[in-house]
């Protein structure tokens, strides 16, 4: 067989999206014809960077979900006679089949590797840039609310973590021999901590008065939080529903760590500026609880900033989670994220380059789109 | 002013203490001790080997003393053998072996032996910080100018065609890391497969002999990622003085808008992009490393890759000394610097 052109390839690969391009057309359509009443949500599909920030990350978000519908090839299975061959190459014995973009040093399908990958980085990059948040949020409010001797120190403890170098950072908690020492899992221990402290308190400011209501709220979180708990950290949940490599935890925890310091500062900035306003001193005076100002009088108010902040950071987490992968440290070889297959592919780059320019450039085309849709938000959010 | 220095400078002095003695404690867990035993001594040790590496070399005293010796207020360790074979911390560096200094830490001078080059960490580190000096110097050229020229012209009229394109520019820039450009450059600019071979994909040569055709690509690659921030800090900072009355002014009394521009607007605008190019330096850092170890450019990036992979502990600290002083010295320096570029803050 001939191998294909790269007008063919490019129409192949749009056919294998076709789940992806039906979810979107779904997406933007009801988003669109609902606009005028979803209110952030709805004015970014007034900007046209937002609408293509938004496409892109939804794009990627589809892929993920609907992987294994999109790939052609087991992403870890190997063909004889496909290592190294440029995109479009006919897979030999099989009529009518093709590496579309080409196989990777070890016979692979470097498309099917890539549509896997996707799941890969947006499950961890989005989560961890949310756990960031709480971890920054819970110790960012009191820290500006409160100020003094508190603030003096959460801030210097978050300078310090800022004034290291993130790489070094990750050279010195990413190895291996650092997980039988047990220090990621004490770092899990300590941050995934803040999540449940966050929602309990969320809900004892604002429901001491209705204790049956209160007691609910915070009886459910604790279950669900500390079953999460138990899994995400120690890998010992019962039920088996939570858990999480080693490796992975290791990543994530240090992903995490690095972030947090930057939340805590933006939230305490907020908090600062927030906290002199007038709605704030009627709360004061009314004979509020502090954690009922900061958590629905304050937050609520500081959405807009944050939330612009949490889609850059997305972005940000998912270049550190490829900076990680690129070092070849934390993941497993066999794993078809986006870094480590970068990493994989530079040592033959000048001979073959398309295996690592595709996750190069889905990566750079996620964070763009990310970029693109904090712009949106931040120009709609500016004009209310 | 001066209290305000020396109050910086304490608190930079307790940060620098602080977070060398993570990076100190971290590269002295137990199981990268044993890691280090087995890839300087051999690879089939038995544990009991293990422990008889570590106490000849000075680790089996508690973490504080160790860590005391290499700040240089503890004396070094010495371990004398069942042959007579004297050693010690102190020894291994000494310029004369009969007479070793009691104290070798920092506030000697002294930043121990790497395992992995066998030779001073401090010849090491100076030869690397120079390599990579040079690299950031012309990275500096490259995006500093750029950055600054894209965000003025993109601020001067918001909303414009102009600043459309060039935000777009920005943004593309900094949703591009590193590996991602650097990836992308080597594969069109020096692959066989695109077949425009027009600059080198490796800048080993470069670190003796720099030319146009194995600089450019690394310089290119670490100015992109970083352009694009500065640019739109710059361009924001543009735009909110073009709003200010002292332009509307201007502007009224008949000014031509190049002379608003160059003569009344760009020194104010100029003020935050200051800050934001001082603070950058610390993040370069990152970008150094990627790049000298995906272009292969022996320099502080690299050496600290190196020294992580193979735990060498006193390499690595003088690595992280030097970086974490980097990132403090720049946030003073721009903390100054603000006060003097805008005489509306003050210190105090």
């Amino acid at each position: 067989m001939e191998p294909l052109s790269w007008i063919d390839i490019i129409g192949r690969m749009a056919v294998q999206f076709v789940p992806v391009w039906i979810g979107l057309a779904l997406i933007f359509g009801v988003s669109i014809a609902t606009k005028s009443r979803t209110g952030l949500y709805g004015q970014l599909f007034n900007s046209t960077v937002g609408m293509i920030g938004f496409g892109l990350v939804m794009f990627w978000v589809l892929t993920a979900f609907l992987a294994d519908m999109i790939i052609t090839h087991d992403p870890l299975s190997q063909l004889i006679g496909m290592k190294n061959e440029p995109p479009g190459t006919p897979v030999p014995d099989v009529e009518g089949d093709y590496y579309l973009l080409g196989g990777d040093n070890l016979a692979r399908d470097v498309f099917s590797r890539l549509v896997m990958g996707s799941r890969r980085v947006l499950t961890i990059a989005p989560l961890a840039t949310l756990f960031a948040f709480m971890v920054g949020i819970t110790l960012g409010l009191p820290a500006g609310y409160f100020g003094k001797r508190l603030d003096t120190g959460l801030s210097f403890l978050s300078n310090l973590v800022l004034a290291f170098p993130v790489i070094l950072l990750f050279y010195l908690l990413v190895t291996p021999e650092i997980r039988e020492t047990g220090i990621p899992v004490i770092m899990a221990g300590v941050l995934f901590l803040f999540p449940i402290i966050f929602f309990v308190m969320l809900w004892y400011s604002r429901y001491h008065t209705q204790p049956n209501t209160r007691n609910l709220l915070i009886g459910t979180t604790l279950v669900l939080g500390f079953w999460a708990y138990s899994g995400l950290v120690f890998n010992a949940d019962p039920l088996g529903v939570f858990g999480m490599e080693p490796n992975l935890l290791n990543v994530f925890v240090s992903v995490v760590f690095v972030n947090s310091p930057t939340v805590f500062r933006i939230v305490r900035g907020l908090t600062l500026d927030i906290g002199t306003r007038d709605y704030v001193a009627a709360a004061q005076t009314r004979g509020e609880k502090p954690w009922y100002i900061m958590l629905w009088e304050i937050l609520p108010n500081a959405r807009g900033p944050l939330i612009v902040d949490f889609c850059l950071r997305i972005g940000y987490t998912t270049i550190l989670l490829g900076t990680l992968g690129f070092f070849g440290l934390g993941v497993s070889p066999e794993s078809p994220d986006w870094g480590s297959t970068i990493n994989e592919g530079r040592r033959f780059l000048r001979a073959y380059p398309h295996p690592a320019m595709a996750p190069a450039l889905a990566l750079m085309s996620l964070v763009l789109g990310l970029n693109l849709l904090a712009d949106g938000l931040r120009e709609e959010s500016m004009k209310t | 002013m001066l209290t305000f220095l020396l109050r910086r400078s304490g608190v930079m002095l307790a940060t620098a203490i602080c977070l060398s003695f993570v990076v100190f404690f971290l590269t002295n867990l137990q199981p990268n001790l044993e890691k280090l035993a087995k890839t300087e001594g051999n690879n089939r040790m038995t544990d009991e080997q293990v422990v008889s590496w570590l106490s000849r070399n000075g680790f089996e005293r508690p973490l504080v003393v160790r860590f005391g010796e290499w700040i240089g207020v503890v004396p070094g360790w010495t371990y004398e053998g069942e042959d007579g074979r004297i050693d010690g911390r102190c020894l291994r560096t000494a310029a004369d072996r009969d007479t070793p200094p009691r104290y070798c830490g920092i506030l000697q001078g002294q930043l121990g032996f790497s395992s992995v080059f066998s030779e001073p960490v401090s010849k090491i580190v100076w030869e690397k910080l120079s390599l990579t000096g040079f690299l950031m110097f012309w990275v500096m050229i490259v995006m500093v100018p750029a950055a600054l020229i894209i965000g003025v012209l993109a601020g001067m009229r918001e909303g414009s065609r102009t600043d459309r394109s060039l935000s777009s520019v920005s943004i593309l820039s900094t949703a591009t890391p590193e590996y991602v450009s650097g990836v992308v450059f080597i594969a069109l600019f020096s692959s066989k497969a695109f077949g425009l071979q027009w600059f080198k994909g490796s800048a080993t040569k470069a670190m003796t002999e720099p030319n146009f055709e194995n600089f450019t690509l690394p310089v290119a690659t670490m100015a992109i990622y970083g352009m694009g921030y500065i640019a739109r800090m710059t361009r924001a900072s543009m735009a909110e003085v073009m709003t200010a009355q002292y332009i509307r002014t201007a502007r009224l009394k008949g000014l031509s808008f190049s002379g608003i521009v160059l003569k009344h607007a760009l020194r104010n605008a100029l003020i935050a992009p200051f800050t934001v190019i001082m603070l950058q330096f610390p993040w370069l850092l990152t970008g150094v490393v990627i790049v000298e170890t995906l272009f292969n450019y022996k320099g502080f990036g690299w050496t600290l890759v190196e020294a992580a992979g193979n735990n060498d502990i006193n390499l690595l600290l003088a690595c992280s000394i030097v970086a974490v002083l980097v990132v403090l010295i720049t946030q003073l320096i721009s903390d100054i610097g603000y006060v003097f570029l805008n005489p509306r803050i003050r210190v105090s």
